[in-house]
């Protein structure tokens, strides 16, 4: 589904602080698995993310997804494709304070024009199914850690993404809320969407849902 | 097209709940900013308004009047010019005026006393404007006493009171019969203050001037369009005085509004992000952000506007009036006729709105144009 070849992706290039977060991989994930990515800070897991789903381009090598080649598409492109096949849970979760836990859930939709009472509808499901109905309400700052995460989830599933990146997931939750999220990740993969996540928590990697470990380190991939 | 409304619909709907998230600082955006566009909206609505009054009222007055002048001075018009006007070709009426001021002392003003033809006015009569009404506490059949400069006391009987519509320029006035004048002021016999001319056809308004100029060269001629035009200049000027006051504080919004509109804060950057990372393009975040300036800057438009309208045309501008009508003794009280030039409203609107909302797109499209990975790093 996802193919990466000879990916480099390099920061500040021809500037004194040029730095290669990633040194060449070449990868392919397979649809509808959990494939995790573990390796220390700074070993290029996120940098591998945001290449996978469209927030960056690699500076060389291709990355092909459902067999068409997405790494020279102009912005506009990318952003139609990350909002429609791209669902995010970001380790900071990052919300936007102020805003109910459904506005932030909808957001993403806004520029698909879709009719807000059907939006609205669409993230009362979801909030049934991740037991949060009673805090749609709720303004996300007044969220406990999980239910903040619970609410990242709703908002990356909106838009009936394909594939689902989570970075670092647990790594604001205790074991207890862990659990709860690798139980969640067995719901994705048994409604046969593709997930993507960073994580160097054992409790995740070593996790039955989890169907592919792949290490890295310094840029490049070590085992898998 | 549905979905394009739909999507407007959405970024409005967010658009609001992000200004609802900082209230205190929109409020407080929304407050100064209505508050300009009231004091300006005041100033050019009063000012139009009063212009448009004036129109109004001169459209009664002659088109023509005729001055004597005595080394650059306006002198008396001896007996015999207004033979010598003769029949000029277009002018429809010849009439001698007489006119004059009078300070009295009781109420420290100057009154204009005006004769007026036998037939509207009796001997011992007198007709006041609303305001000399008002001051002197004059109503009808009271009898009124004024000393002439050479002493003597006159009593007159008041048999009307003129109507407040034209108070703007009736405020001061007494009119009175041309024997009380003549006596009142010890005027030559067949001397006349200035002639009126009228003139039926506009087009020749200028020629009959410049015919009564070779024929009296010792007199002007004074046309209504150039006493409109005079009125028109003083309301500029005083309207002038106000800006210039009141530059300060348009300065000091200017600054405020550039601030706010300029200045990202860190949260403001980090939600673009988050945005742009969840499927946002870089055009709905200016989009959206065009509607929070428009919403703003319309916001304060309306409010101020609407404010100004009833500050103008109900509360008779009572911040401004001072300055505006000018300074006298006796203010004329007059409402005025509501009147709203279209395009001086597009022009606030333009230099009001316009500045805001762009002010606020130079750095959203420098924030959103910015990697949406940087969220996750």
């Amino acid at each position: 589904m996802i193919e990466l070849s000879s990916i480099k992706k390099a920061f500040n290039q021809g500037q004194p602080n040029e730095y290669w977060a990633l040194h060449g991989i070449d990868l392919t994930v397979e649809a509808g698995k959990v494939t995790a990515f573990r390796g220390p800070s700074g070993s290029g897991k996120t940098t591998l993310l945001t290449i996978v789903g469209c927030l960056s381009r690699p500076t060389h090598g291709r990355v092909r997804f459902k067999g068409e080649d997405i790494s020279g598409l102009p912005e506009r492109f990318l952003t139609d494709i990350r909002r429609q096949s791209f669902g995010f849970v970001f380790q900071q979760f990052n919300l936007i304070k102020g805003l109910s836990a459904l506005e932030n859930v909808i957001l993403p939709a806004f520029p698909t024009g879709r009719p807000r009472a059907e939006l609205v509808a669409a993230a009362g499901e979801l909030f049934d199914q991740l037991k949060l109905g009673h805090r749609s309400a709720a303004k996300v700052e007044w969220l406990s850690g999980g239910e903040q995460q619970r609410v990242a989830i709703a908002r990356a599933l909106i838009n009936n993404p394909e594939v689902i990146i989570a970075d670092e997931p647990t790594a604001n939750l205790d074991t207890a809320l862990s659990r709860e999220f690798m139980a969640i990740l067995e719901g994705f993969t048994a409604a046969g969407k593709t997930v993507l996540l960073t994580s160097h928590d054992p409790l995740v990697v070593e996790s039955s849902a989890v169907h592919r470990v792949v290490g890295m380190r310094d840029g490049r991939l070590v085992d898998g | 097209m549905r979905i394009w409304l739909e999507k407007q619909r959405h970024l409005i709907d967010f658009t609001l709940a992000s200004l609802a998230r900082r209230k205190t600082k929109n409020i407080g955006l929304l407050l100064a900013y209505t508050l300009l566009v009231f004091v300006l909206a005041s100033l050019t609505l009063f000012t139009q308004a009063l212009r448009t009054e004036a129109t109004f009222v001169l459209a009664g007055s002659p088109e023509v009047i005729l001055q004597r002048m005595v080394a650059g001075r306006h002198d008396l018009i001896p007996p015999g010019y207004l033979d010598k006007i003769g029949r000029i070709r277009g002018v429809q009426k010849t009439e001698g005026r007489l006119w004059g001021y009078y300070y009295d002392p009781v109420v420290k003003a100057n009154y204009t006393f005006m004769a007026r033809p036998a037939e509207e006015i009796a001997d011992g009569h007198i007709m006041v404007g609303n305001a000399l009404a008002r001051e002197r506490g004059l109503a009808l059949h009271n009898t009124i006493s004024f000393r002439s400069y050479a002493g003597k006391l006159f009593s007159f009987e008041v048999s009307g009171v003129l109507s407040p519509d034209s108070e703007l320029l009736s405020a001061d006035l007494v009119l009175l019969s041309e024997n009380d004048f003549r006596k009142f002021f010890e005027y030559p016999a067949g001397h006349y203050t200035d002639i009126a001319l009228s003139v039926a056809n506009p087009q020749e308004v200028r020629t009959v001037a410049a015919k009564l100029s070779s024929a009296l060269p010792d007199s002007r001629p004074i046309l209504r369009e150039e006493v409109l035009r005079t009125y028109q200049s003083v309301f500029d000027w005083r309207e002038g005085i106000v800006l210039t006051v009141l530059a300060g504080a348009i300065l000091a919004f200017a600054i405020l509004a550039w601030e706010k509109a300029s200045g990202l804060s860190a949260e403001e950057k980090r939600e673009i992000g988050i945005l742009k990372a969840i499927g946002w393009e870089t055009g709905d975040v200016i989009r959206m952000k065009t509607w929070e300036g428009l919403l703003i800057s319309l916001t304060a438009f309306l409010l101020g506007f609407i404010a100004a309208y009833v500050h103008v045309f109900h509360f008779g501008a009572a911040v401004f009036e001072p300055v505006l009508k000018g300074w006298s003794v006796l203010y004329p009280k007059f409402t005025l006729v509501p009147a709203v030039d279209g395009l001086q409203i597009a022009t606030l609107f333009f230099f009001t709105v316009f500045p805001y909302t762009a002010a606020v797109l130079v750095p959203i499209w420098r924030a959103a144009i910015t990697d949406p990975d940087a969220v996750m790093r």
